[in-house]
């Protein structure tokens, strides 16, 4: 049997259908969750994807975290179920307050759309469990509103608790100014909740599945969360 | 009764506003070279039914740190709450 993952489309969802195509490519099984539909059809994992959900009004996730979808969502997360949230799903895990931190304007200003470089830093996530810590990972980003930023102690509580999942690096696994596309802090990529359960990054692994049309470092991050929530721990 | 209320969301200090900076950098084009300390913020404008004006500005803070503001960025003020009457 193969794993489950629903992807939540909201009103301006806009990478739904990618993430859906690459749990399939991956091997496991998509099913489609509305944002009005309070039920999460027995998956065994959750995916928020990108896009503008409510046209980003007010703030980017403001919105969608009050959609009746996430009610279950939250109770799917405090029981245990891997959720992962990428780009405007991240925004929405912060607006919702399952992640610390917020995604502000990126420090250039500019919508940013290019491949990046990024460091996996823990593999206490459904998605890096199967990855070591130091790969490097090629991925895209594309979002305007992807500055990652916390209060220090915030900061340093994530440090600590080892909950920072992916830095932007260099070819080298260098973390530096140069190679932070968008100004996060500490280039803050992606991080989790204390159990690990709950991921939100800006970078799209989702578009990095097919040889054919980019790069594949989304691959082993999908492989890991189809293998993972299988695993009899849950 | 019913209460037109408007609520100001800034930016956090300290917190870094790419908006302010792009505003600041533009105004010395216009002539205006003597301006410093640019922040973006919000401003809200609602009307609220509530059976007393207290009650209408405890109900608009609730709401402006709820969903108006992300207080992990924000700080959130009810500026002004004023009574509309009925047409």
């Amino acid at each position: 049997m193969s794993a489950r993952i629903g992807v939540v489309t909201f009103p301006g969802s806009l990478d739904d259908r990618d993430a859906l195509r690459a749990v399939e490519l991956m091997g496991g099984e998509g099913v489609l969750l509305w944002h009005a539909d309070a039920d999460l059809h027995g998956v065994d994992g959750v995916i928020l994807p990108g896009g503008f959900s409510y046209g980003d009004y007010l703030r980017c996730g403001a919105i969608a975290r009050f959609a009746p979808v996430m009610e279950e969502i939250r109770s799917f997360a405090a029981a245990g179920g891997p959720v992962v949230g990428i780009c405007n799903g991240f925004q929405i895990l912060c607006e919702s307050g399952l992640l610390p931190g917020a995604l502000i304007r990126n420090r250039s200003l500019r919508f940013v759309c290019r491949v990046v470089r990024l460091r996996v830093e823990t593999a206490q996530t459904p998605i890096t469990a199967d990855v070591e810590p130091g790969e490097i990972l090629d991925i895209p980003i594309k979002h305007g509103e992807g500055q990652f930023v916390a209060s220090e102690d915030d900061l340093d509580r994530l440090e600590a608790e080892g909950r920072v999942v992916f830095r932007y690096c260099g070819p080298d696994g260098e973390v530096s100014d140069e190679h932070n596309p968008n100004g996060a802090l500490r280039a803050i990529a992606g991080i989790r909740n204390e159990p690990g359960n709950v991921v939100g990054l800006m970078p799209h692994p989702e578009h990095a599945v097919d040889p054919d049309v980019g790069p594949t470092g989304g691959q082993a991050l999908f492989a890991s969360l189809l293998t993972h929530v299988m695993a009899p721990a849950r | 009764m019913r209460f037109s209320v408007e609520v100001l969301v800034t930016l956090k200090p300290g917190l870094a506003d790419p908006q302010g900076k792009a505003v600041e950098g533009a105004l010395p084009a216009l002539g205006w070279t003597n301006v410093a300390g640019v922040r973006v913020g919000k401003h809200v404008r609602l009307e609220v039914e509530s059976g007393d004006e207290a009650s209408a500005r405890a109900q608009v803070e609730e709401m402006a740190t709820r969903l108006l503001s992300n207080p992990v960025i924000e700080d959130s003020r009810v500026l002004e709450v004023r009574e509309v009457q009925h047409t």
